[in-house]
């Protein structure tokens, strides 16, 4: 399989492109999941503003094509909504925006939707507030086998 | 540089024109089954004759010691089933090691479940397996020791010589894959105790589709392939004449150019692996430094992850492989790097780079070129040389 032909032209311009890539310092919020094991970490950093709106999103990956383009599209999507919009942005809402995922990739848009919750979570956990429908990040990605199941 | 840069032949090579002129005719004016009784299909029988000739001069075999099938894939799995098929009444033990290609490993693994026992020996941290640790797994139901003659990752060229000899010293037989080696370095079945040996024609600029296993004479193996009795009643299937010739003139062009290829290509790759590893931090050398195959550099980065730097590089014109799981369609990174002891997280920034007679100077230096600015562009974007720079601020 050649990754360069099966991915959409979306995922190209975010791999070889990618926005927001960096280090916020004093960022609100750091969430990193994945496992260097398994060949994907991700790491978000949030700046939110006293009134709950993520100012900017900054990113590290390490991972392949797919883990690179879902960590910069996620980032782009949740600028400037409010935290309760951005925990709206499901990896479905990843993928669709980048045009789809090769079917084995899919679980690089799960890991940039846990990114942000994560990041999200440390955001809370930092500001003494509970964010309605967030759970506790996980951090192995042997504890997300559901989500590869759910992602086929 | 507009040309692409084509560093992968050990996935596969180019067909040199020579080689694909010496098939036409058998696709062509000469397409008779060499089979048939008829007249027209003499030539073409000769024609296979004479290249499996060619072929086993260069091996120092006899011509019917040569089998044709259908790659080096097919010929694996004949040597492993067709072996141990015959030799049930001994016994139903083989040896095989943890590094090798999936057409051993993944016939072996079948063969377990159909009561054979496999013992996978393990490497040293240059990819060599150890005559001794060998002889130590030698059990009187032993039947065959199948170790490959160079890696295809990692390039380490294996102590076939040895091994073979500890294998015949307790009656067993000695299988290698050679499908990386063969054409590249010389081989003299003969000389290095070779029983049986699996090749394939696309590896040295031959057609793909076409492989051959060396069976050495007084051996009793199984067919693999039933049906006609196309290779003296061994394997079945209409002869493939264009593939078979043309492996034969692809042998004959490797035999008068290998010292000179080697030579030449060793020079480049010691170049490549000189440069890499002086200018590029945290980057390692797989496999042995001196024992390898001419044409194989491979590498791993820390920090970064192989996919991601193959898709960089070929945006950069340049062709190479990886090892990572993203490009073995698994969770998991490669089996080879993994039982030379990397750990995964390094051995998922693995790079396989191997080069033909073609390549030049000018193509390495840019490809060293591009490589590091493409490995400190992932790193900029890895969190995990982030951290290793917070650990590490002097570095």
């Amino acid at each position: 399989m050649s990754q360069v032909t099966e991915y959409s032209e979306k995922v190209m311009d975010h791999f070889m492109n990618p926005r927001n890539v960096g280090e916020i310092e004093n960022a609100s919020g750091v969430g990193t999941v994945g496992n260097a094991k398994c060949g994907d970490i991700m790491r978000m950093y949030l700046d939110i503003d006293d009134e709950g709106v993520i100012r900017d999103c900054k990113f590290k990956t390490f991972g392949c094509g797919a883990a690179v383009a879902t960590s910069s599209m996620a980032t782009e999507l949740v600028i400037g909504k409010t935290v309760q919009e951005a925990l709206q942005v499901t990896n479905k809402a990843v993928m669709e925006a980048l045009d789809g995922l090769p079917k084995i990739k899919i679980h690089c848009s799960l890991l940039a939707e846990q990114a942000i919750h994560a990041a999200l979570w440390d955001y809370a956990e930092k500001h003494g507030i509970t964010i309605e429908g967030l759970d506790p990040p996980v951090n192995d990605i042997e504890e997300t086998e559901e989500y590869y199941r759910m992602g086929e | 540089m507009d040309k692409m840069i084509y560093l992968d032949n050990a996935a596969t090579t180019a067909v040199r024109p020579e080689v694909l002129e010496a098939m036409r005719p058998f696709y062509e004016a000469d397409y008779a089954n060499p089979s048939s009784a008829y007249a027209f299909a003499g030539k073409t029988a000769a024609r296979v004759e004479e290249a499996r000739e060619t072929i086993a001069a260069f091996l120092n075999a006899a011509p019917e010691e040569i089998f044709f099938t259908g790659g080096g894939s097919e010929s694996d799995n004949w040597a492993l089933k067709g072996i141990t098929d015959a030799m049930a009444v001994k016994g139903n033990h083989i040896i095989t090691t943890k590094i090798e290609h999936h057409a051993i490993l993944h016939t072996a693994q079948y063969l377990e479940k159909h009561g054979v026992e496999v013992t996978y020996l393990d490497v040293d941290a240059d990819g060599k397996v150890d005559p001794a640790a060998l002889e130590a797994a030698i059990r009187p139901e032993t039947v065959l020791v199948s170790v490959m003659f160079a890696n295809n990752e990692i390039g380490t060229i294996e102590p076939v010589k040895e091994l073979a000899a500890v294998a015949h010293a307790h009656g067993v037989l000695f299988h290698t894959d050679a499908v990386q080696a063969f054409g590249h370095v010389p081989i003299d079945v003969k000389e290095l105790g070779i029983d049986l040996m699996s090749a394939s024609a696309h590896k040295l600029n031959g057609p793909k589709g076409v492989g051959l296993l060396y069976i050495r004479k007084g051996i009793r193996i199984e067919s693999f392939v039933h049906g006609g009795a196309q290779e003296r009643g061994k394997r079945a299937g209409t002869t493939n004449a264009p593939g078979i010739v043309g492996f034969g003139k692809a042998v004959e062009l490797a035999r008068e150019t290998l010292a000179e290829r080697a030579a030449y290509e060793t020079g480049l790759r010691d170049r490549l692996i000189g440069r890499v590893l002086a200018e590029i931090p945290y980057a390692r050398l797989n496999g042995h430094r001196t024992d390898r195959l001419p044409n194989n550099a491979n590498f791993c980065f820390r920090f970064i992850e192989g996919e991601s730097l193959l898709i960089l590089l070929d945006r950069a014109g340049i062709c190479g492989s990886s090892g990572s799981a993203c490009t073995s369609g698994s969770l998991d990174p490669s089996h080879v790097l993994l039982a030379i002891g990397l750990p995964h997280e390094i051995a998922h920034g693995s790079l396989r780079l191997t080069l033909s007679e073609e390549t030049t100077e000018e193509e390495i230096d840019y490809t060293v070129d591009e490589l590091k600015k493409i490995v400190e562009r992932l790193r900029m974007m890895s969190p995990l040389y982030e951290d290793f720079r917070k650990k590490h601020p002097e570095g």
